[in-house]
């Protein structure tokens, strides 16, 4: 039971990126860009939380936590490029 | 009754990031699109988490590390939703047709005229 609620949330989170990549081309605006990179950052934590379960170890949590860390950082340089036209002044 | 209580959180999780997901194709502009991703996809990773913290406590060993990314995802998502709204404000990305609060835009070219920092 436990393999297969596993492998229904694994589907999903697949098809989440599918349509975040899809979002990510087409976006008409610069910011829906830069939503669509950090829903993909989000998701893809919880794709490794996942596999972590999948193969039961313990080493992919900290992996998750670099990439949500890497993701809010990310985001937070894109924004404060459109607002101010620079990151570091 | 714990292989029971990580299905369905998994099973939830799952739905909402989808929903989260889905929502942000589906809806007509950004400021509504906006909201699927940092709400209901916040909440499935949330429910995610827990179900991989329970399933630790099924092997034994439970371990309290995974509420780390719990707790920073809850916080920075919001931050990032404020930043990217203010963003899109900033350089004026269209509403769609209808919306209120239009003084919202005057806010933010005044703020654009005049930089206070």
């Amino acid at each position: 039971m436990l393999a297969l609620s596993l492998q229904f949330a694994i589907a999903c989170v697949f098809i989440s990126l599918l349509l975040n990549a899809w979002r990510l081309i087409i976006g008409p605006e610069t910011t829906d860009r830069i939503l669509a990179v950090d829903t993909m950052y989000v998701n893809c934590v919880a794709l490794i939380i996942m596999f972590g379960i999948h193969t039961q170890s313990d080493v992919y949590f900290e992996a998750a936590a670099l990439i949500a860390l890497l993701g809010f950082i990310s985001t937070a340089a894109f924004c404060k490029f459109l607002l101010r036209g620079d990151i570091i002044e | 009754m714990l292989e029971i209580i990580c299905s369905v959180l998994l099973i939830i999780g799952g739905l909402f990031i989808f929903l989260g997901s889905y929502s942000m194709v589906k809806l007509p502009d950004f400021y509504t699109r906006l909201h699927g991703p940092t709400k209901a996809s916040t909440l499935g990773v949330g429910s995610i988490i827990l179900a991989a913290i329970i399933f630790s406590a099924i092997n034994g060993g439970i371990s309290l590390k995974e509420l780390i990314i719990t707790l920073f995802l809850f916080i920075t998502a919001p931050v990032a939703a404020h930043m990217l709204a203010k963003s899109a404000l900033h350089i004026q990305v269209k509403q769609r047709k209808g919306s209120i609060n239009d003084e919202l835009f005057e806010n933010a070219k005044q703020q654009k005229d005049s930089p206070s920092d």
